[in-house]
């Protein structure tokens, strides 16, 4: 658990980059800190492992003051990522990827052990890359690397500054995806910042979502984008944050809320989508096809329904029943 | 990439191509003859001047480096200008002129030689120490930092090997332009293959101003050689390819 409480920054000289920010990240969760270029989301990371030092106000890690923590066993029992350039040139992969345990004196034997765990965790051949050095690599296998010389030690705690920020959007989503599945084998509590709304939603147990220094809201994403606090909030999410929260929902979601349609009577050629599919995309493909309804199937191929834009707005008025929220035009959205 | 390496080396096989020529034709009129006929000076020389270069350019590394490195430390970062602006100053002061002014302070002689050596050579090694250190990504420190890493660990796993092309390079520059300069050590009663090269410019022989020269820029090819020998093991080899292409 990480407990952020009246934590500020002042850079000499300059405004407060971070303004009396409170929070608490639970352990095993990933907590988003978002907001646009320069509103403090980095030094705010950076407090945690004391690369910036807290102006006032403490940050405590298991109910215990970093400040009376030791800066280099803080630094060695978080894991850090950064968003590129950060592998060392001069050190081949496995040399990358075992600094800490290197660092911390591991035996060799144990070293090399992890080396070859961690590079199935992320995909890659522990011996194909041992002996290479990093610019040999992809920019995602590079980052790949990254996020596993970040969990070398078995930190409990990662701190990742714009990870996936410097990859194209299709490597991007894969590595997102692949990181996800990654976090509920390793479990780690971890900090993620990002400037993308979407990228939060899909990431985030919980974003913070920050201005000027000052957390604006901390929620978890559906709350964010079905009841942002202000103006800026509602801004920063957009108009179209009703169909950014269906990427939160799957079609199984539906059934279980609202049921599915019945399958069409007449012979249908259109596509089909698995029930494990998100709203969002099921949407889209509604309004590709400018078909009435998309026929649903699951884990066995079985067609078992069918959904239909009308639905959908029946799943959202559902979701934000008894909220009374009277910007919530969820009509306005699936027209 | 490839037509400056084209350039390159064409540019390397004509001069060896003239330097044969030059062999041959320094041979069949027997301007070389003094190097045969007069071994035993020869060897008195060679040893002279290899000892004017190895002790003043080892001098020049064990105090150029460290002082590079202590420069670019975050404490002293404010330094760096001073201690950068005194050096340049120091090398548009000819070799010559050193020569001379060291004369006054330490009178004449091999030391004397070796004192003007190593201030001339101080320069680049240390402008290059600190150059190669400073182009080391910022991104890294803060990673190594960030990861744990102690000051010193730092500077030997992260600076030190990244910014080795750049330090090993300088070091090999003043190396080979101290083997060069060393023939000036004569003038100060200095010893050195100077002895030959200025009596033979004197006496208008060409015999003694070949041999005494020639040897000079063998001793220059074969310690830039050598040196770059030394540089390809030295530099670790994920360093390599970006310091060359970059
Ligand atoms: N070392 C520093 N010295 C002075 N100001 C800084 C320093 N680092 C960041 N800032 C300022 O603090 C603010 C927040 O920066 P940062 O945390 O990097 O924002 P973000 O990561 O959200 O883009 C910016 O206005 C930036 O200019
Ligand atoms: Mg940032």
């Amino acid at each position: 658990m990480i407990k952020f409480d009246h934590v500020t920054k002042m850079f000499q000289g300059g405004a407060k980059a971070v303004d009396d920010v409170n929070f608490t990240v639970e352990d095993g969760d990933i907590v988003v800190l978002l907001g646009p270029s320069g509103c403090g989301k980095t030094t705010l990371l950076r407090m945690v492992n004391r690369l910036e030092s807290i102006t006032s106000g403490d940050i405590s890690i298991d109910n215990k003051s970093i400040k009376r923590l030791n800066d280099i066993e803080l630094r060695r029992a978080i894991g850090y990522v950064i968003q590129s350039n950060g592998l060392f040139p001069n050190m081949t992969i496995e040399s990358n990827v075992t600094i800490v345990p290197q660092l911390l004196r591991w035996d060799a034997k144990k070293r090399h052990n992890r080396y070859k765990e961690l590079m199935q965790l992320i995909g890659l051949d522990p011996e194909k890359y041992a002996k290479r050095y990093p610019h040999e690599l992809s920019g995602g296998q590079q980052q790949r690397v990254g996020v596993a010389r970040a969990l070398a030690a078995d930190p409990p705690i990662l701190l990742m500054d714009e990870p996936f920020g410097a990859l194209d959007p299709i490597i991007r989503e894969k590595l997102q995806d692949e990181f996800l599945q990654i976090q509920t084998e390793v479990k780690k509590t971890i900090l993620f910042v990002s400037h993308d709304i979407d990228e939060a939603i899909k990431m985030g147990d919980k974003i913070a979502l920050l201005r000027d220094g000052k957390i604006m809201q901390y929620d978890r994403p559906a709350d964010l984008l079905t009841h942002p606090k202000n103006d800026f909030v509602s801004q920063f999410i957009g108009e179209d944050r009703m169909i950014k929260g269906l990427s939160l929902h799957t079609i199984k979601d539906l059934l279980r809320e609202v049921g599915l349609a019945e399958m069409p009577h007449q012979h249908y050629d259109g596509k089909t989508v698995a029930g494990s599919q998100n709203l969002r995309n099921t949407l889209s493909i509604l309004m590709n096809q400018g078909a009435e309804q998309v026929i649903v199937t699951d884990h066995n191929e079985q067609e078992i329904g069918a959904v239909t834009i009308d639905l959908i707005q029946r799943y959202i008025a559902k979701q934000i029943k008894g909220k009374t929220d009277a910007s919530l035009p969820f009509e306005r959205v699936v027209r | 990439m490839s037509r400056k390496k084209l350039i390159t080396n064409v540019v390397r096989y004509v001069l060896y191509a003239l330097m044969v020529l030059f062999f041959i034709w320094a041979l069949q009129h027997h301007y070389l003859a003094s190097i045969f006929t007069e071994s035993d000076k020869f060897f008195v020389m060679l040893k002279q001047h290899l000892k004017l270069v190895v002790v003043s350019s080892f001098l020049a590394i064990i105090i150029a480096v460290p002082a590079g490195i202590i420069v670019t430390r975050k404490s002293f970062k404010k330094a760096e200008w001073l201690v950068s602006n005194v050096a340049n100053l120091g090398q548009t002061i000819p070799s010559i002129a050193v020569l001379a002014l060291m004369m006054g302070v330490l009178g004449l002689g091999f030391k004397t030689a070796i004192f003007a050596l190593f201030i001339y050579s101080l320069l680049p090694i240390y402008r290059n120490t600190v150059a190669g250190i400073n182009s080391v990504n910022d991104k890294l420190i803060d990673a190594a930092k960030g990861m744990g890493f102690k000051p010193y660990q730092i500077l030997f796993r992260i600076e030190l090997p990244n910014a080795a092309y750049s330090i090993i390079a300088g070091a090999r520059t003043a190396i080979v332009l101290n083997i060069g300069t060393a023939a000036l050590a004569f003038l100060i009663g200095g010893g050195g293959f100077g002895t030959w090269i200025f009596t033979g410019i004197s006496l208008f022989n060409n015999d003694l101003l070949l041999s005494g020269a020639v040897p000079v820029i063998l001793l220059a090819i074969m310690a830039d050689y050598l040196l770059r020998l030394l540089e390809y093991l030295l530099v670790p080899k994920g360093v390599r390819r970006s310091a060359k292409t970059s």
